[in-house]
């Protein structure tokens, strides 16, 4: 009796739940664990006189991530990174809240216009920025023309043209969540508090933005973390002046190859990463609206 | 008086919030509109930005760029393969978690978040030192595994959403009508799972097609159309590669609108 039961138990959920979240575990495991133990692994390891890895005990990769000349690339990736998200918020809240409050149709079509852009490939659309802003780029064409500017400018190359590109890379990721926090607001609420008394910007710190704060955690999640990678941008736009640390996680592996030196660096990317995840979830923020 | 005040008050904001919106806009669209305008560029020199008047030129010779086109191809098959198994794979996984009972089903949820998380280069880089600790070749096989492990995490979100709402009991009276669970699943199931799977495909499929840092790292000779860009922005970028630029974009926009429906409306990253 017992035996039949548990036959029947393998039949009805042991059997349908390894065909259908098999494959999937299988995948989690080889090629999303694995490698992420493998990487902590490199990070102890050594490299010969020709960088080829030896797999011996070593913690030097950790003591070369305190020089001083990485320091300061950190802080420049704090640095640039915050600012990215700052501007993101500043320019992406209000228009959230615009496009979110719109009549139903135009707010389809405004919303997809947001997403048009990402279609084009991110590397093209950032040498885009980079043929706009140069010294001979079509700014400085137009500003000469006009005679506003005698000499051309080099944007180029900046922390803040960096921020521009990763503001640029990122934003959506800040208006999406944000425009669902908003659309969600009640409006009586808003209603409410005016009646009440409450001038609009009263409401606004009060009311709204305490509503929406699960938006704006998220997003600020959603473009941080990837910034401190998104090597590319600083490669293309700062030149070499606005290294972060994906830049010298990228050059490690590419150019420098000292792949356990690389690991290190990424063990920091990852520290960082799991820190901010769980300051979020204290600040209640749901993993969910990391997703989609 | 007062009213009249109040109403140029109210006409002023929204000419604000209009203007603010239209510069937003701008700014998304500037790089686009640089893109298009120097596919047209007549330049022939070097790092091809100044602007040397109008031509078609670049169109014509976009097609004898084998080089380009061939990793136009390397992207397209790569999309294409590695969604086709991201959203078998993602949708058997998102209703098994749904329906099954099982161990550990904590522990993978969280691992799902690791790739949705965690910076794009650290993935790379992870999938690089594996893939050459175990000595599979890099190329088109390991751009492939690498496109599907980042974007079954999607797929599973999107199929999920469609799953909250999920009344169980129409599947009930399929079996109960004689249908075996595979029957069911694919007359009953799948049909109502569809929007979700298909906006989890969508997602992968753009995903894919615009990954550039984590194919930086595991594509070993094999270039993708984001790859060949990268290789040749030191020299200057090409208006050919622009003039490919904006076909793909033309044929997404012609392409979505021809498909739009729900699909998209949860499109996100």
């Amino acid at each position: 009796m017992k035996k039949k039961r548990s036959k029947h138990e393998f039949r009805a959920n042991t059997l349908p739940a390894m065909v259908t979240v098999g494959p999937m575990v299988l995948l989690l495991i080889f090629l999303v664990v694995a490698p992420l133990i493998f990487v902590a692994v490199m990070s102890f390891c050594q490299t010969d006189q020709y960088y080829n890895v030896v797999y011996k005990f070593t913690a030097e990769n950790y003591s070369k991530l305190i020089s001083p000349d990485y320091l300061k690339i950190y802080g420049q990736s704090i640095l640039i990174a915050l600012l990215t998200t700052i501007v993101c918020i500043i320019i992406g809240y209000p228009f959230a809240y615009i496009i979110a409050r719109c009549k139903s149709k135009k707010k389809k079509l405004l919303y997809m216009l947001v997403i048009v852009p990402f279609w084009t490939n991110s590397l093209i659309r950032i040498y885009g920025w980079r043929t706009f802003l140069g010294s001979n780029g079509w700014l400085n064409s137009v500003l000469q023309n006009l005679h506003i500017i005698k000499e051309p400018v080099d944007f180029l190359y900046k922390t803040g043209t960096t921020v521009l590109g990763m503001v640029y890379c990122l934003i959506p990721f800040m208006i999406l969540p944000l425009y669902t926090a908003i659309e969600k607001l009640d409006g009586s609420l808003l209603e409410a508090s005016s009646d009440l008394g409450a001038k609009p910007y009263k409401t606004f710190l009060e009311v709204i933005i305490p509503l929406t704060s699960g938006g704006i955690f998220s997003g600020s999640i959603m473009v941080f973390i990837p910034c401190l990678g998104y090597f590319f941008v600083s490669n293309i736009l700062g030149g070499g002046n606005t290294d972060m640390i994906g830049n010298l996680i990228e050059r490690q592996f590419k150019s420098a190859n000292n792949w356990p030196l690389g690991a290190a660096l990424s063990i920091i990317l990852i520290v960082v990463t799991l820190i901010l995840v769980k300051i979020y979830q204290k600040l209640g923020g749901d993993m969910e609206d990391l997703g989609v | 008086m007062n009213n009249t005040k109040r109403m140029r008050k109210k006409m002023r904001n929204k000419a604000l919030s209009v203007l603010f919106c239209v510069l937003v806009y701008l700014f998304l669209f500037l790089p686009i509109s640089v893109i298009v305008a120097n596919s047209f560029n007549a330049t022939t020199s070097k790092p091809y930005m100044m602007w040397k008047g109008f031509t078609l030129d670049w169109y014509s010779k976009l097609f004898d760029n084998t080089l380009l086109l061939e990793s136009f191809e390397n992207t397209m098959i790569i999309a294409i393969v590695s969604t086709l198994l991201a959203t078998v794979i993602g949708t058997l996984g998102a209703v098994g978690m749904y329906r099954y009972r099982f161990k550990g089903k904590g522990i993978i949820n969280g691992l799902l978040y690791i790739p949705v998380v965690i910076p794009e280069i650290v993935i790379g880089i992870a999938l690089l030192t594996l893939f050459s600790k175990v000595n599979i070749p890099r190329g088109m096989i390991t751009l492939i595994l690498a496109h599907v492990s980042f974007s079954v995490p999607f797929v599973i979100f999107n199929v999920r959403a469609r799953l909250s709402g999920y009344d169980k009991s129409v599947e009930e009276a399929s079996m109960d009508l004689g249908a075996n669970r595979i029957v069911t699943f694919f007359e009953v199931t799948l049909p109502i799972l569809a929007p979700g799977i298909g906006g989890g495909a969508l997602l992968a499929f753009t995903l894919s097609i615009d990954d550039v840092i984590i194919s930086y790292f595991v594509n070993g000779q094999t270039k993708t159309y984001p790859l060949k860009v990268m290789e040749s922005i030191k020299s200057g970028v090409a208006p050919d590669v622009n003039a490919l630029s904006t076909l793909i974009l033309i044929g997404t926009i012609v392409l979505v609108t021809l498909t739009q429906s729900d699909i998209l409306k949860r499109k996100g990253k």
